[in-house]
């Protein structure tokens, strides 16, 4: 009995001692900006970055190797935390990043002069309509992909929101961010 | 002499392999096997920790536990490889930056790996020496690091295949790992 509690307090006090000394000894000096940086995000460890944690996304921050509009949780405000930390101007979330509300695109029938450009760019044939005659969006076939706001000419198309509800509601898809290999192609 | 410990290997990396036939270790394999570079990080990582621990675990059965105090095994194998872990990770951190890099996230995710505990605990259990336990440590982190390997390519090639909708993701690669383990099963008998 009281041999193994010996043992085992032997056991943990030389390991705690050891690790002691090595947290000591091996200290790394680091960059006290990493510090920080690492304080700003908000360490759900999640990897929507494409780093493997916050910490090592607060690495490739102070090294200069990432973007900091990469951090979902953190959203526009961890963004604009981190630039002024760092210095630097707020930049909007990276690209497929940020949630994008659900939209649709709407034509003001006013100002539409029939030329069937955004037709030709609609993917889904969602607009109807024929030369000098006004073209409509049938909203239910809109994607809200944006593709017909350049080729119009009188920039008669708008972006609407489409409000959440139950019936449209939908868990959001996961994020993964595909990185190029380092050095050489694969099959 | 040497085929004794030639044969171990054999046997813990091939026959007797910890995932595929002993099924430990499921939780790196199924989470971390998802691209080829992470899972030869773990199995990097692992190999290091898993043949220390073999040792020192050892080491602290014969010497300090023996027969009588058998029933510490467990409390006194976690702490120990808790602690080497520990160590280790702020060793490398210091000597080799570039290692440490490459092992990332994995290093401290190794503490709670069941295999790094159970293979100690099988040491015991069959009553090798120091060097056995040792070789015993390294075949089994080798079995482990190959079987990553594998299931991480085959895993890679099914995010490209044309799997059927309900089978998407998970199921199909719990399936595959079956397939795995019926295959590995092929080598029993190669080695007692």
């Amino acid at each position: 009995m009281i041999e193994a509690i010996l043992i085992i307090s032997g056991i943990g006090l030389l390991l705690g001692g050891v690790l002691g000394w090595a947290a000591v000894h091996f200290r790394v000096e680091e960059d006290p900006l990493l510090d920080k940086i690492d304080a700003l995000l908000p360490q759900t460890q999640c990897g929507q970055c494409g780093y493997p944690g916050c910490r090592p996304y607060a690495e490739a921050i102070a090294k200069g190797e990432a973007d900091i509009n990469l951090c979902p949780p953190g959203g526009d405000e961890g963004v604009k935390r981190l630039a002024e930390l760092l210095g630097v101007e707020p930049k909007p979330m990276g690209e497929g990043l940020g949630h994008k509300p659900r939209s649709v695109a709407i034509i003001d029938a006013q100002t539409c002069i029939g030329c069937t450009l955004c037709i030709q760019a609609c993917p889904v044939d969602a607009i109807v309509g024929a030369a000098k005659q006004m073209h409509t969006i049938i909203a239910a076939q809109c994607t809200g992909c944006e593709l017909c706001l350049p080729p119009c000419p009188v920039d008669c198309i708008r972006m609407e929101i489409v409000p959440e509800n139950l019936a449209r509601w939908k868990w959001r898809y996961p994020i993964h961010l595909i990185r190029p290999l380092h050095g050489g192609s694969r099959p | 002499m040497i085929s004794h410990y030639l044969l171990i290997l054999v046997g813990t990396v091939l026959v007797n392999n910890i995932v595929m036939t002993k099924i430990l270790g499921l939780c790196p394999f199924m989470g971390v096997s998802k691209k080829l570079e992470t899972a030869m990080g773990m199995g990097l990582a692992t190999t290091f920790v898993l043949t220390l621990a073999s040792g020192a675990s050892s080491f602290i059965d014969t010497w300090l536990l023996g027969p009588d105090l058998g029933y510490l095994r467990t409390v006194s194998f976690i702490v120990v490889i808790a602690g080497i872990v520990g160590f280790t990770e702020m060793y490398i951190k210091k000597t080799s930056p570039t290692l440490f890099h490459l092992l990332g996230i994995y290093l401290p995710l190794i503490t709670t790996n069941c295999a790094v505990l159970g293979i100690p605990l099988l040491n015991a259990q069959e009553g090798h020496n120091f060097v056995e336990s040792l070789f015993f440590g390294l075949g089994g982190a080798l079995g482990f690091t190959l079987v990553m390997i594998l299931f991480a390519a085959m895993r890679e090639r099914l995010e490209a295949a044309d799997v059927p909708t309900p089978f998407k993701g998970t199921a199909i690669a719990m399936i595959t790992a079956g397939f795995l383990s019926l295959a590995f099963m092929g080598f029993s008998g190669l080695v007692r």
